[in-house]
């Protein structure tokens, strides 16, 4: 989904425009719609027994990453952003993920309590 | 002095440079919040079986909140899609249902959801006095079922003297060993008229609901409290651009304003964004 472009001051470009942006005022309404059924099936899983604690857990966090990618895409409009945006969320991602890859080796550490 | 590329883009990025800041401003979130999702996953995984609490928020009102951060979020971008097309009045009122909806959020949690726990009690059974409460706890069925002991006690202080704590029981406590009792409820149920009489010899440690009842409140109110605070100031930022102040600039460059309204949108998607995980990582598992 590309961004609306930057208005013209031609009376017709604009009216051409002003239907081009209201395109997308529907697609964020579908989206705002499609957030508000996730979060229900969210509620809605979470008493599921799916065997196990940690099976419960990622179900719930698969679907929070779907709403979270929609947000993402769609109202921060990542879908289609500029390149240097990216690069900065590149660099984000690599050094949070190095955040994470600690936190996951901890786990293997001696237990030394409990 | 006239700042560059606010509204021009840059012809070297493509990009005015509001939104190259927010979006450095938005990766230092990321790691900021990153680190404290971090330290919960950190800490819960390393729980004792039986001290990570489970079903002790209230889910109905943390669904509506949340409901209400997704309205928000799309109010926010209509707002700013009715400035693009140069509807102020359309904006005005996108702008006030976001600020509502923020307003909402705040108040439900700091004078409905955070001062509900505060006035919640729980004592932590010392291991060697569990047996003594089995009948709050019912352990022994727990034990037969495979699942996770219970540890603690729960409900609103009745009393207390010198030796005793008297609880008001939830109803996990007062009927430990119904089947029903086992998984969280969706509609919260309300503390029982039934008193147990807890000595204080047998208890290890016992508190409100507090941060420091548990490395579960602790990072509750942590990760909540710093959400909200980027609530506040989402709903002050957006305040700004509602007043009349703004609708001068927009009177002077529409395309300006539209601008601030899409970074501090950006910004508003985020803390809609970081909800999105912190509801079910609180709420529901």
């Amino acid at each position: 989904m590309n961004n609306p472009p930057d208005i013209s001051q031609d009376p017709k470009e604009y009216e051409e425009y002003a239907h081009g942006v209201q395109k997308h005022v529907r697609g964020y309404l579908m989206v705002g719609a499609l957030l508000l059924t996730f979060t229900a099936i969210t509620v809605a899983l979470s008493y599921v027994d799916f065997g196990t604690r940690k099976a419960n857990i990622g179900i719930a966090m698969l679907v929070a990453t779907a709403k979270a990618a929609a947000v993402a895409a769609v109202f921060m409009h990542l879908a289609a952003e500029k390149r240097l945006i990216y690069r900065i969320l590149i660099f984000t991602g690599f050094f949070v993920l190095g955040l994470f890859w600690l936190t996951f080796f901890a786990w293997f550490d001696y237990p030394t309590f409990h | 002095m006239e700042i560059p590329y606010t509204v021009s883009t840059r012809p070297d990025t493509g990009l005015w440079n509001a939104k190259v800041g927010i979006w450095l401003f938005l990766a230092s979130e990321v790691m900021l919040f990153g680190g404290l999702f971090s330290a919960y996953i950190f800490l819960r995984i390393d729980a004792a079986p039986g001290t990570w609490p489970h079903g002790l928020l209230n889910v109905p009102v943390g669904t509506m909140n949340t409901a209400i951060l997704i309205i928000s979020s799309v109010t926010v971008v209509l707002a700013w899609a009715a400035l693009k097309m140069r509807r102020y009045n359309a904006y005005w009122w996108y702008m006030l249902a976001t600020i509502t909806c923020g307003v909402i959020f705040l108040t439900v949690k700091l004078a409905y959801e955070w001062p509900q726990k505060f006035e919640h009690f729980g004592a932590f059974i010392k291991p060697d006095a569990l047996a003594k409460y089995e009948q709050y706890l019912g352990n022994e069925r727990r034990l037969e079922k495979g699942l996770e002991p219970r540890i603690q006690i729960t409900g609103h202080l009745h009393s207390q003297n010198a030796t005793e704590y008297e609880i008001a029981l939830d109803p996990v406590n007062a009927d430990p060993n119904n089947p029903a009792m086992d998984r969280p409820h969706f509609f919260p149920l309300p503390v029982t008229d039934k008193i147990a009489t807890v000595e204080k010899a047998d208890v290890q440690r016992a508190t409100m609901f507090l941060p420091t009842h548990s490395a579960y409140f602790a990072s509750y109110f942590t990760i909540t409290g710093l959400h909200g605070l980027h609530v506040l100031g989402g709903v002050l930022v957006f305040t700004y651009m509602w007043l009349p102040v703004s609708k001068k600039l927009y009177q002077r460059n529409p395309e300006h304003l539209a601008n601030r309204v899409e970074v501090s949108g950006l910004f508003w998607h985020f803390v809609d964004l970081i909800w999105i995980f912190v509801f079910p990582l609180f709420y529901l598992l």
